[in-house]
């Protein structure tokens, strides 16, 4: 193909450059954007309107000049290449590598945006993932193949949290187990946590590592989790890897695509986020699953930052409507410095019941989930009572609930950094169970826990 | 038919502009591009023709073919449609597997059906009769359980000359007419476009989900419209796969509509293998899906509401009743709002298009009961239940609002009965039926002269309870009047046994109406018995700790089946128990 090199940029908005005179390009082209000292960066064509093109250009605009800044379309689309090389390897958030080491040689090229999976061949979840935490392996369990995302929120444990989960999750195979970790807009502190904890305890070799910091450019931000996505698509689905994706920080990500969005002079949605937010975060989170006839699979566990603390606020709303579940954390429980701060009642992992009961983890973790749960349920109402009518006017009953609340609270969700089985935590449960009334503890399991 | 040839001016997103397409009518079918993907005419302005691409837009580019055959986005409807899955553009998917791989490819295009394959018919009607729209020629057996009718389309007739006799397939006509005319087993229907039929019927019965919460206390009819708010984990997608497992309808289509992929892998791994309670045959034989899930093209989500309610039009017009299951309404407006934005279109509430009502009125307004068409006396039914979720489960926002204008009962979903895992999370308090008037004498007559009672008696301590909560908030329960505490007891019994319905426990995930009355007369004998106890001067310590109250907690766990003569034996046991208390 004859490349032809245009010198026709007309104007230069926030990360975008508007060109003319351009023919011959496809949506999503790459381009090579060439500046005047010789530098090259690396754009993407938007949008198409007779011989105008929409670039964003991924490493900034800043020293881009609309009389010899010169554009080239390469007549590719954005692709990365893989290897199973890049285990143990540190990569920028385009895919480039950032630990000082040599360029992987790809065994091959894939796109980043992938292609939607056939819904007819997806397959099942039906795998259970243990965590060692407590709260979600007990009340929320993790399935192989599931989107389970974790609300923060500013100045909570998530990245500890996070980090724990990958060091200690593990299925049945373990030694086909490994983790694609991306992160956007992180800040160099962030980023300094993480590649100590996860080189610490022998994760590194298992692990392929993409960073994003904050300082870096807000269009490779949205480049960032697929990229991570492609290559685990690739250790999933070629290799055979189960494969847990962490996304950090989501909330940096739509901010990113707020911020093209405006730039763009789209019309804005709630909170001046795009209207194809979903569609967009769809594009990334659906990514996740497993495929019949083929072995490996991906799960997917992104981290978000609600605003304020607000769940209703577009980033968690929207994440929550296309993940299956959410793991929630709580700034009341992280105050009384209980670590993880999971908030359990508004947690949720729909696809549980696909990866416990009889042969998976035990025949009666359901019925101990639901009792658990509306027990916990039961004290904190009893707990706002009190705060009105004090503890004298409640029944022996709302008593013992108030005490099994806090216990639950401190003991089961508290774990601190300890890894538990599955078994330690149900066990744990019945345990817990016990400090109700023998008719109350009837009523709320109805057979045997 | 003329053919429209232009070339692509612009690609933003899901929509593309093209030139030189003079004389192309809005709502049309082109084929963009290359690869030739499917795109439809949305707006014509100045010589540009704007069109939603219902596939990947990305790799297009400006000079591009746009050809347009003038014909309008249409569905194939024929025997072969059950058991079937599409995607929003009635792309079959396990064909799309075979042609293209795990991830779905562009420009793929594979029939609907398999139009070559024979079926056996029986016809009715022989050579000589006079047929008209809507008449019935034959019948072929489509699954076990559903007889497909071959009928006269809308707007033909004529003398028969030649009818199939044995075997019909879509490469000949199954009747030819006199005039030269024929039918034949396949046609398109235009989707946006209502089926037509001879008159719409006001509702008279009730559409069973066999759900107490509804079924009783928030009913919908055949024919009617209920919609599901709810914020995410209030349980709507199983509100929807509940009611497409246990309603009793003889065709169910789901649209899984912008929703997760795992979750129609669900519904395809579980429907082939769960039994329909009635006919013992397997679900997926009475089943259509349709599903466009979050991240498959945003504008095919839009299209796949409509090809869904053309589909169950279709087996309307056989005199089937049709459920019809939209998860969800609100990815479907999302759709509509992106595509609207990139058209620039003034926006309304939300940045969604001020024809988001008529939009959605458009789709609504083609449920309810009708007289087919056709001589014969033939009726069919499309009962439509849509999940919604309004962000930040908040429902004052727009999709709800435009929902509640056509819906006649609403099922709210409420986020704190869910996080206590109190499913199905319907507020009572929030949620309403309209149709429950209309289906009065129908409870009075089919279930029993005391339902009515009964249903007003749980709303009125479901009420009464409300109001006791606040009272405890103020002074606790202690310094409550013993009758009161009991009514709570009582409240608590009916919520734990009767609202609260478990879709995972076999004996439960269907109830009768019978079981539903009868689980009343239970709650209601045990309120009344333990009243007339604390009457007497028994402690209300003693009244409570009954072990009875298990048993009458353990009703769920008893099957529809053989319930009433076990609820009587209850009842004589708890008339025993409190009246020989002291």
């Amino acid at each position: 193909m004859i490349t032809k090199e245009y010198r026709t940029i007309k104007a230069i908005e926030g990360p975008l450059v508007f060109a003319e005179r351009i023919t011959g390009c496809g949506l999503g082209e790459m381009c090579i954007i060439k500046l005047e000292d010789g530098q090259a960066r690396t754009g993407q064509i938007l949008q198409l309107q007779g011989d105008r093109a929409v670039i964003q250009v991924l490493e900034g605009t800043g020293g881009i000049d609309a009389l010899t800044t010169s554009v080239t379309p390469t007549g590719e689309t954005a692709r990365v290449g893989v290897s199973l090389d890049m285990f143990g390897r540190i990569f920028n958030g385009f895919g480039e590598p950032m630990d000082g080491l040599p360029s992987i040689i790809p065994e091959k090229y894939l796109e980043v945006n992938g292609l939607p999976m056939n819904p007819a061949s997806r397959d099942k979840p039906n795998f259970f993932v243990q965590t060692g935490i407590s709260a979600i392996d007990g009340l929320n369990t993790l399935v192989r193949g599931q989107k389970l995302p974790i609300f923060s929120g500013a100045g909570l444990p998530a990245k500890e949290l996070a980090v724990q989960i990958v060091r200690q999750a593990r299925v049945a195979e373990a030694a086909d187990f490994c983790v694609v970790f991306g992160a956007m807009g992180i800040t160099s502190r962030e980023a300094f946590f993480f590649r100590k904890e996860l080189s610490e305890g022998g994760a590194m070799e298992r692990t392929i590592t993409f960073i994003n910091q904050a300082i870096d450019p807000v269009i490779e931000r949205l480049f960032t989790p697929r990229i991570a996505l492609a290559t685990a698509e690739y250790l999933a689905f070629d290799k055979g890897y189960h494969v847990m994706v962490v996304l950090t920080d989501m909330t940096a990500y739509c901010d990113a695509l707020r911020e093209l969005g405006s730039a763009r002079e789209e019309i804005p949605g709630r909170r001046s986020y795009p209207g194809y937010m979903y569609t967009d975060l769809a594009s990334l989170y659906e990514r996740a699953g497993r495929l019949k006839g083929r072995k490996g699979s991906i799960t997917l566990m992104p981290i978000l930052t609600m605003p304020d603390d607000d769940i209703t606020h577009p980033i968690p709303d929207l994440s929550g409507y296309i993940t299956e579940g959410q793991i929630v954390l709580s700034r009341a429980l992280h105050r009384k410095g209980i670590y993880p701060p999971i908030e359990v009642l508004p947690c949720l992992s729909r696809l549980m019941n696909l990866g416990i009961g009889k042969g998976k983890t035990r025949e009666t973790h359901r019925r101990l989930a639901d009792a658990l749960y509306s027990a916990y349920a039961r004290g904190g109402d009893v707990r706002r009572l009190t705060t009105i009518v004090g503890e004298d006017g409640l029944t022996e009953v709302d008593k013992a609930y108030l005490v099994f609340a806090d216990a639950f609270e401190r003991r089961f969700v508290g774990q601190g950094d300890a890894d538990r089985t599955i078994d330690e935590t149900l066990d744990l449960g019945v345990e817990l169970l016990k400090m109700l009334p023998d008719r109350e503890r009837a009523a709320l399991t109805r057979g045997k826990i | 038919m003329s053919e429209i040839r232009g070339k692509i001016y612009g690609v933003a997103g899901p929509t593309v502009i093209a030139k030189g397409m003079d004389g192309v009518k809005m709502n049309t079918v082109c084929l963009v591009g290359n690869s030739g993907l499917l795109a439809e005419v949305i707006r014509i302005r100045e010589g540009l023709a704007t069109l939603q691409v219902y596939e990947d837009t990305g790799g297009l580019t400006v000079g591009q073919e746009v050809v347009s055959h003038a014909k309008p986005l249409t569905v194939l409807l024929g025997p072969g449609l059950l058991s079937n899955i599409y995607d929003g553009t009635q792309r079959p998917l396990y064909k799309i597997k075979e042609a293209g791989g795990d991830f779905i490819g562009k420009g793929l295009k594979v029939s609907p059906m398999d139009t070559a394959k024979p079926w056996p018919f029986i016809p009715l009607k022989k050579q000589g009769d006079a047929v008209t729209e809507g008449d019935v020629l034959g019948t072929i057996q489509e699954t076990e359980c559903i007889s497909h009718k071959v009928m006269v389309p809308p707007g033909v007739s004529g003398t028969v000359k030649t009818i199939a006799s044995a075997e019909v397939s879509g490469r000949a006509p199954v009747c030819t007419f006199e005039d030269g005319s024929f039918v034949n087993l396949y046609q398109d229907w235009p989707v946006r476009k209502p089926r037509p039929f001879i008159a719409k019927l006001p509702p008279s019965m009730p559409f069973i989900t066999g759900q107490r919460m509804f079924d009783t206390l928030l009913p919908v009819v055949l024919g009617g419209t209920a919609i599901v708010p709810g914020g995410f984990g209030t349980g709507k997608t199983v509100v929807e796969q509940t009611i497409a497992k246990y309603g009793r309808a003889d065709i169910v289509i789901y649209i899984g509509c912008g929703e997760r992929g795992n979750e129609m892998t669900e519904i395809l791994t579980d429907f082939p293998a769960l039994k329909d309670p009635v006919t013992g045959l397997p679900l997926s034989h009475r089943t259509v899906i349709i599903v466009n899930t979050s991240n498959m093209p945003v504008a095919a989500r839009e299209a796949s509401l409509f090809t869904g309610v053309t589909i169950a039009e279709y087996y309307r017009d056989m005199g089937y009743n049709v459920a019809l299951l939209a998860d969800s309404i609100s990815r479907w407006a999302e759709a509509l709002r992106e595509i609207s934005s990139r058209l620039e279109e003034m926006p309304g509430e939300e940045g969604f298009p001020p024809h988001l009502a008529t939009h959605l009125g458009s789709f609504y307004e083609r449920s309810g009961k009708v007289r087919c068409l056709g001589p014969e006396d033939r009726y069919g039914s499309i009962t439509v239940i849509s999940a919604v979720s309004p962000p930040g489960g908040d429902f004052s926002e727009p999709v709800t609002q435009a929902s509640l204008r056509f819906a006649g009962a609403l099922w709210a979903l409420d986020p704190d009965l869910a996080y206590r895992r109190h499913f199905p999370a319907v507020n009572w308090q929030a949620s309403f039926s309209l149709y429950y008037n209309e289906l009065k004498d129908w409870f009075t007559k089919e279930v029993s002269p005391e339902m009515q009672g009964l249903r007003q008696r749980l709303l009125k301590l479901l009420q009464r309870e409300n109001e006791l909560k606040e009272i405890i908030q103020i002074i606790g329960v202690e310094a409550l009047q013993e009758s009161d505490r009991l009514m709570l007891e009582a409240a608590i019994i009916a919520r734990d046994t009767f609202l609260k319905q478990s879709v995972f426990n076999e004996a439960d995930a269907f109830n009768s109406y019978e079981k539903q009355f009868w689980m009343m007369k239970v709650i209601f004998a045990f309120a009344d018995n333990a009243e007339a106890a604390l009457k007497r001067g028994v402690y209300i310590e003693k009244i409570i700790d009954t072990p009875l109250r298990a048993d009458v907690m353990a009703m769920q766990d008893i099957p529809s089946i053989g319930f009433a003569q076990k609820a009587e034996a209850l009842i004589e046991a708890i008339e025993r128990e409190f009246g020989a208390a002291e």
